[in-house]
């Protein structure tokens, strides 16, 4: 009976969760920036979630942690605004803008703030559990 | 006369035990619960029961399996929010009763040492 596995998949998932919370609020913060060429501007970072199981001694019954493997760049297309005026203007007038769709990251917020309560209950069913077990026997 | 603990204590030990890999295992489900690709899986009590009333010594070795989901999603993740935390909920109040089960198999024993 381990019950360390658990908290270890939930505190990994934890982990993930706050990753993907950090990518959002770089993405909401840089999201009307402009740059002078569309190589410098910002690109919204996404993180990219893998499993990884962990195997018993027979090999079977195993859990399944998350982990962040790599964070990308979204290769969206960037905004490009007719802004003839603005100092980062190219030759057309047009400046290039980050690929942040705010709407979208809102939402991924709310989804990565959620799975992480998820992992919080999780760990605490978890701990009550273990109370429990060691309170096995008591009158 | 000697008291055979593992007969006295009965099955709850191993449901016991049951209940926390299980719970290990929705758990991992719920963490990936947004993983692209990730297939949600669980253990088979059924299966378990069988063995154990066949006489069969179970051990650690609880059979895995897929499970086979309502709605297919885009990116082929078959973890369902909802019915995994229900199942994580359900899991760990059997938990508890086969917790209480044992507690009360041990509180009979000591009735019967202390005779009272």
């Amino acid at each position: 009976m381990s019950f360390g596995e658990i908290y270890n998949i939930a505190g990994a998932g934890m982990h993930a969760q706050t990753i993907r919370l950090n990518t959002v609020a770089s993405n909401l913060a840089n999201a009307g920036a402009a740059a002078e060429t569309p190589e410098q501007a910002y690109r919204a970072l996404k993180p990219v979630f893998t499993t990884v199981y962990n195997e018993t001694q027979q090999g079977k019954a195993s859990g399944a942690q998350i982990e962040v493997s790599a964070i990308v760049e979204s290769d969206a297309p960037l905004d490009l605004r007719y802004e003839p005026d603005h100092p980062f203007a190219n030759e057309q007038g047009y400046v290039a803008y980050s690929n942040v769709n705010t709407v979208e990251e809102m939402a991924d917020m709310m989804a990565a703030s959620r799975s992480f309560e998820t992992n919080v209950e999780v760990m605490n069913r978890a701990r009550s559990m273990q109370q429990g077990l060691l309170q096995l026997g008591n009158k | 006369m000697a008291i055979n603990l593992d007969a006295a204590l009965g099955i709850h030990p191993q449901t016991l035990d049951f209940r926390v890999e299980r719970s290990k295992m929705l758990a991992g489900n719920l963490a990936n619960a947004e993983t692209p690709g990730y297939k949600a899986q669980d253990l088979d009590f059924k299966a378990v029961m069988t063995q154990i009333n066949s006489g069969m010594d179970v051990g650690r070795d609880y059979q895995t399996a897929y499970r086979v989901p309502y709605e297919a999603s885009a990116d082929q993740n078959t973890v369902e929010l909802g019915k995994e935390q229900a199942r994580y909920s359900q899991n760990s109040m059997d938990y508890q009763t086969s917790l209480t089960f044992l507690n009360m198999k041990i509180s009979g024993l000591r009735s019967a040492i202390e005779g009272q």
